[in-house]
């Protein structure tokens, strides 16, 4: 592969990739507010 | 005889959810990743300036994309009903919109099981071969028996027909499950199998020889393309597509999420890892095309394709020529049926949705009448000598006077006339951790608008300019104009049909209950 194209291919999986990481991340921190939840089961359960 | 709502009337069913935030995540992200993430993005890409193509890309995702998925999430989560009742609750005037992104998912939902048909047909060729060393005249001929010229036949093609009985029986049995024992359930055992083998796939490309050749065509860039508007209009295009915004998918979808859950926060993790996905994709696609391109002695550019052309005739070939070639197609045409399939139940359960609020049918009854209804569609028309034409045909006119055109509307008619942006924007931050304030409503209200304006101009001149396809005009008229003005008609028909008496327009504790805590919290 030529170095520009190396070049773009790392910067598109680094901010694609990278983004989806901090996406994550943020929801990992903020997890589900199970208390305000009181567990329902579907009725066909 | 039923009488007048009142308090004594036996409660409705409860709203069905998602047990879990990360059953929604997975969801929306089976239905976002689909066949347009393997077959379309690649070559999107690729012609709108290779690895320059990411800036457009990046920019319409983060100005248009992602806005617009939290206006479908907003209206469905605040107002927790299909997308004709979530609409008809924001206001009485915007429940037409719902109903036409609900006749725009029946037919979408009619032809997209059909492309599933042939992918599950082609896993099980991969092992033989069948195609020989002719993929294109196997595919049209020989599988599809395509007819001469574009019109209405009933003559049935057995190769399609079976298969595609075959997968509205699965999808069938999915939404009949409902949303946790089917939807959320099948999403957590095929997403994650769609993952594994697409991995596995873009990794054999990688190893083939040319796989190089092929990923230096998708990722050089051309940066000229940056100053061509087209490039630009083509980002957007593909965001809102890809996405699956914009017609009663994500509405629908967050409807079943519990009150208090991080909207923002988990839409996030959908649209990256949508896009992730797609970056994937690009990459297995064109490495494999390099091989492909090497083994004809061609240059990239001369074997690049997509859609239908990709799926059926470039990969077909590429299996009968590399190692071990039998598996990349199974991983391949797996991939699509998996994808398809994630894809296809959430196009349904927005009609599902919506016909179980306006008659206030149980699910069960409500699953089974709409999909033998869209299946007995979808099997009467589409597997036929003639059905390859119906389907391209459909598809172009419901994605750009369907989808593109029902998106502009929607987005005008909340943000311009009913002025709703402050209210959807208050319910997005009262629990998201991301906050869409307003720079958000000046996107939904300004980029998302304009953007959509330029795609069905567009796409209105080149249809108008010449018969689409150069089919014939009555067939074009019919099935393109015909059908796409047929749905808003039909959608003012439906509004116009009163709801049931036990509809949860009329009798609803449950949202009534989510209304009156709302006005405490935001009471001063």
């Amino acid at each position: 592969m030529t170095p520009i194209a190396i070049t773009m291919m790392i910067i598109a999986i680094l901010t694609v990739w990278g983004g989806l990481a901090l996406a994550m991340v943020n929801l990992k921190r903020h997890p589900e507010d199970e208390g305000a939840l009181p567990e329902e089961h579907a009725p066909e359960l | 005889m039923s009488g007048p709502t009142s308090p004594g009337q036996a409660a409705p069913a409860k709203r069905e959810t998602f047990s879990s935030r990360r059953l929604f995540i997975l969801s929306a992200i089976g239905s976002a990743v689909g066949l347009g993430n393997i077959w379309r993005f690649p070559y999107i890409a690729y012609d709108n300036g290779g690895g320059a193509f990411l800036i457009p890309y990046l920019v319409a995702l983060l100005t248009a994309g992602i806005p617009l998925l939290f206006l479908d999430y907003a209206v469905g989560h605040k107002f927790r009903g299909s997308a004709p009742l979530a609409y008809r609750r924001l206001h009485r005037a915007a429940e037409p919109l719902g109903w036409w992104q609900v006749l725009v998912c029946f037919v979408i939902a009619a032809y997209y099981a059909v492309i599933i048909a042939w992918s599950l047909m082609y896993t099980i060729f991969s092992f033989t071969e069948a195609w020989g060393d002719d993929a294109e005249g196997y595919f049209f001929g020989n599988f599809l028996a395509v007819a001469e010229a574009p019109g209405i036949g009933f003559t049935y093609v057995p190769s399609v027909f079976f298969p595609l009985l075959l997968v509205w029986v699965t999808v069938i049995i999915i939404m009949v499950a409902g949303i946790r024992k089917g939807i959320s359930r099948a999403n957590s055992i095929l997403l994650p199998l769609l993952m594994v083998m697409f991995l596995l796939l873009v990794v054999q490309s990688l190893f083939l020889p040319g796989a190089a050749e092929g990923l230096n065509a998708f990722f050089t860039p051309d940066w000229a393309a940056l100053a061509d508007p087209s490039v630009w209009a083509a980002a957007y295009g593909h965001i809102f597509f890809s996405l699956s915004v914009g017609y009663g998918i994500m509405v629908t979808y967050s409807s079943y999420l519990k009150r208090r859950t991080d909207l923002t926060g988990s839409g996030m993790v959908v649209a990256f890892s949508n896009s992730g996905f797609e970056i994937l994709a690009g990459i297995g696609v064109f490495a494999a095309l390099g091989f492909m391109a090497q083994a004809a002695g061609t240059g990239v550019n001369d074997v690049v394709t997509q859609g239908i052309g990709l799926a059926f005739v470039a990969f077909p070939t590429i299996v009968s020529q590399a190692p071990f070639g039998g598996l990349m197609g199974v991983l391949f045409f797996g991939s699509l049926v998996f994808a398809g399939i994630t894809s296809l139940i959430s196009v349904l359960e927005v009609i599902v949705a919506a016909v179980q609020d306006k008659l206030g049918w149980g699910r069960v009854k409500a699953s089974v009448v709409v999909s033998v209804l869209v299946a007995a569609v979808s099997l009467g028309l589409f597997p036929t000598a003639t059905g390859l034409y119906l389907l391209d045909t459909s598809d172009a006119f419901v994605n750009s006077f369907g989808i593109t055109l029902g998106a502009l509307v929607t987005v005008v008619v909340l943000a311009w006339f009913l002025r709703k942006l402050p209210l959807l924007s208050a319910h997005l931050n009262r629990v998201s951790t991301i906050r869409m304030g307003r720079v958000w409503i000046v996107l939904v209200a300004g980029v998302v608008p304009l953007a959509l304006i330029y795609m069905v101009a567009n796409e209105f001149i080149s249809k108008i300019s010449t018969t689409y396809e150069g089919y014939p005009e009555w067939f074009v008229g019919l099935f393109g104009w015909g059908m796409a003005g047929a749905l808003v008609v039909l959608a003012l028909v439906l509004t116009a049909i009163p709801w049931s008496r036990s509809s949860k327009a009329h009798y609803d504790p449950e949202y009534d209950e989510v209304v009156k805590e709302d006005a405490q919290e935001t009471a001063p």
